[in-house]
């Protein structure tokens, strides 16, 4: 259950923030989430209902942008978006491809007063 | 009022993992993590590589497999350093602990660390701990289907080791399948056929080590 030890980073990074903005309550966060990490999203939830508990995100919602997976070609330089089981270039078939999206664990912003 | 952040979640971890590697860089050192289920063959797979690279290379081990001190233990009885960490159950290491444990080391005075992960398929996948390559065990009892339900783990190993390869004709192994997922998931790792236990195939995965040893000794590998 690893989606406990991210939603402590996405709470410690929300609070924060608020905090130095002078707020005191956090109503939204917004995070991002490649396909290609391990997150599960009811793991996600359910660790974040637990964590949130007794924090100025105690009635936040978390609001999941899950950003699929992209390469770029490096035979070609094509960019497009796969799967994890078939990450081969549309254009010339070649699998030697470099990521550019889809491994993200990132908190974009919160909505915070 | 809308505050954007644009902040990695696991920051904290990466800033530390960062620290490590410079380290490890400075001391010329290369560190490998070892990934796999419990009972795949990590702490068997850290004592054949032992025995192959001794002679040439002076080698500590960092423990972080929950079960006990028990593989510390086995480690420490072979001469080698061996440091235990304390994940207090946690399911993957952390750049922190690594940091932690290294104090516990004298770097200037090794060539290889070798890091036994938490035997888990899912969390070290996220988790950098500023070691220079991932390398994921995978014993044949598990099943040539296991990349199809833990991809990730294949995806970020710099190369894959196929253990207690000894017992494959007891399993219905299919390696050429097995072969073909993980060249889909992760062309650019060699995969090692390997018993730790006959020592079959160590040679192939030690010298694959010692390139990656030499290279960074000379200064080419700080990846
Ligand atoms: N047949 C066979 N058994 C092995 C091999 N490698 C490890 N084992 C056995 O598998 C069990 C678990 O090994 P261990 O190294 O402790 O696994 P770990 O939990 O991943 O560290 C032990 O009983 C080992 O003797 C191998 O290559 N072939
Ligand atoms: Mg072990
Ligand atoms: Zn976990
Ligand atoms: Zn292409």
């Amino acid at each position: 259950m690893h989606e406990m030890g991210i939603c402590d980073g996405i709470l410690t990074a929300a609070v924060q923030a608020a905090t130095s903005a002078g707020a005191s309550r956090i109503s939204r966060i917004e995070v991002s989430i490649g396909e290609l990490t391990e997150v599960m999203d009811d793991a996600l939830r359910f660790a974040f209902d637990a964590l949130r508990r007794g924090t100025m995100a105690e009635e936040a919602v978390l609001a999941v942008n899950y950003l699929e997976a992209r390469s770029q070609c490096t035979e070609c330089g094509s960019e497009f978006r796969h799967d994890r089981f078939d990450p081969k270039c549309p254009e010339c078939g070649s699998y030697v491809i470099t990521l550019v999206q889809g491994r993200e664990l990132r908190i974009d912003a919160i909505d915070a007063e | 009022m809308r505050i954007d952040i644009a902040k990695d979640v696991l920051e904290h971890n990466d800033a530390l993992a960062e620290q490590n590697r410079r380290r490890f860089a400075e001391a010329g050192v290369f560190v490998v993590d070892l990934m796999a289920s419990p009972g795949a063959g990590k702490t068997t797979t850290i004592l054949a590589t032992i025995a192959a690279l001794r002679d040439r290379y002076r080698i500590a081990v960092i423990e972080g497999d929950i079960a006990s001190r028990v593989d510390a233990e086995k480690i420490a009885e072979h001469g080698i350093p061996a440091v235990q960490i304390n994940t207090g159950g946690a399911c993957h290491l952390e750049s922190a602990m690594i940091q932690r444990a290294v104090d516990h080391l004298d770097l200037d005075a090794l060539d290889l660390v070798i890091v036994e992960n938490v035997g888990n398929l899912v969390c070290p996948t996220e988790f950098d701990l500023g070691e220079h390559a991932k390398v994921m065990i995978l014993s044949v009892p598990e099943g040539h289907d296991k990349p199809y339900k833990y991809p990730g783990i294949f995806e970020i190993s710099e190369a894959v080791i196929l253990n207690k390869y000894d017992t494959l004709a007891v399993f219905d192994f299919d390696e050429a399948e097995f072969r073909s997922v993980v060249g889909r998931l992760n062309p650019r790792a060699p995969i090692f056929p390997m018993s730790a236990k006959t020592g079959e195939g160590v040679a192939a995965w030690a010298d694959w080590l010692a390139a990656r040893i030499e290279a960074v000794k000379e200064g080419r590998d700080d990846a």
